[in-house]
C-alpha cells in the first residue's frame, strides 16, 4: 500500500486488489477522521461505506487481479464535509442495472446490497467512468449531520 | 472473526465475535454452518453479541446460510444483535426475514 497524508486532512492510497487492504484503508480513514474531531459513530458508518466501495472495486471492478490497483482519496473538511473517492482499473459498471435489494423478490438474494448500504450510510454516492475505463465512485458525508436509520 | 461452537440440547449455538466481512468472516460463517449441518445439527442459533462489523458480503452469506439451513429442514435464528448490526439488518428489511431474540433461553425454547 502506498499512503500519503497532506496536512492530516487528506490521504491518497493505492491498494493492491486484496481484501486485507480494506482493513488498512479503514484504519487510515479512522486516523484522519479522529484528527479532524469526527465522532466515533460517524466514523463507523463512513468506514462501512468505504468498506463496501473497496470490496466492489476489488471484487467486481478489478476482479481480484493482483496487478490492478484501487486508488483511494480521502478528504476531510472538519465540521463541513468528508469525501471518499474510490477508483478501480476494471471495465466499468452501470449502477442503473442494480436491483433494489428491499424488493420482496430480492430479499433473500445473497448479493446486491453493497451500493444500497453505501447510499444509506453516506449523504451522496455518485458513479463516473474513470479515465482508464474503470469506475470512479465518489461518496460524500456532511459532517454536521448524523446518520439516522 | 472468532467463534465458539456450543451444543445446547438439539440446538447448535454459534457465538461469533469480531467482523463478518468479505474474504474472512463471511467464509468462516459458511464453513461453521456447513460443519453444523454435516454434524446433523440443523437447529442453529447465531449469537451476534460480539460482532462489531458486518458488510454486504457478510449479510449475503448470512442470508445464503439461512436458505441452506431451511432447505435441509432446519432453522437458523439470531440472538443478541448489537445496535449497529440491528441497524444494518433494518435498512435492508432483513430484520423481517430472520427470527431474532434478545434472550438465549427464549431463543432455545422457540425451536
Amino acid at each position: 500500500m502506498l499512503y500519503f497524508v497532506r496536512m492530516a486532512r487528506e490521504a491518497q492510497l493505492q491498494l493492491l486488489s486484496r481484501y486485507e487492504n480494506i482493513e488498512l484503508a479503514e484504519e487510515v480513514l479512522g486516523e484522519l477522521c479522529r484528527t479532524a474531531s469526527v465522532d466515533d459513530e460517524t466514523i463507523y458508518w463512513i468506514g462501512m461505506a468505504l468498506r463496501e466501495a473497496l470490496a466492489n472495486a476489488i471484487k467486481h471492478g478489478n476482479k481480484l487481479n493482483p496487478e490492478k490497483r484501487v486508488h483511494v482519496r480521502i478528504e476531510v473538511r472538519p465540521g463541513a464535509q468528508l469525501r471518499l473517492i474510490v477508483e478501480d482499473e476494471g471495465e466499468g459498471f452501470d449502477p442503473e442495472q442494480l436491483a433494489n435489494p428491499t424488493d420482496p423478490q430480492n430479499l433473500l438474494r445473497s448479493s446486491g446490497r453493497g451500493v444500497f448500504y453505501m447510499r444509506n450510510f453516506m449523504d451522496d454516492v455518485s458513479f463516473f467512468p474513470s479515465d482508464q475505463g474503470g469506475t470512479r465512485i465518489e461518496l460524500t458525508k456532511n459532517l454536521e449531520t448524523r446518520r439516522a436509520v | 472473526m472468532k467463534s465458539v461452537v456450543r451444543d445446547v440440547g438439539e440446538v447448535r449455538v454459534l457465538d461469533l465475535e469480531g467482523k463478518i466481512t468479505i474474504g474472512t468472516g463471511d467464509l468462516q460463517l459458511r464453513q461453521l454452518i456447513e460443519e453444523s449441518l454435516t454434524a446433523g445439527k440443523n437447529k442453529i442459533l447465531i449469537n451476534l453479541k460480539g460482532v462489531t462489523h458486518i458488510d454486504s458480503s457478510g449479510i449475503g452469506e448470512m442470508v445464503g446460510c439461512f436458505a441452506t439451513v431451511a432447505r435441509r429442514g432446519g432453522k437458523m435464528k439470531l440472538e443478541n444483535l448489537p445496535a449497529k448490526i440491528n441497524d444494518i439488518l433494518q435498512v435492508t428489511q432483513l430484520i423481517t426475514v430472520f427470527d431474532v431474540y434478545d434472550a438465549e433461553g427464549e431463543a432455545l425454547a422457540s425451536y
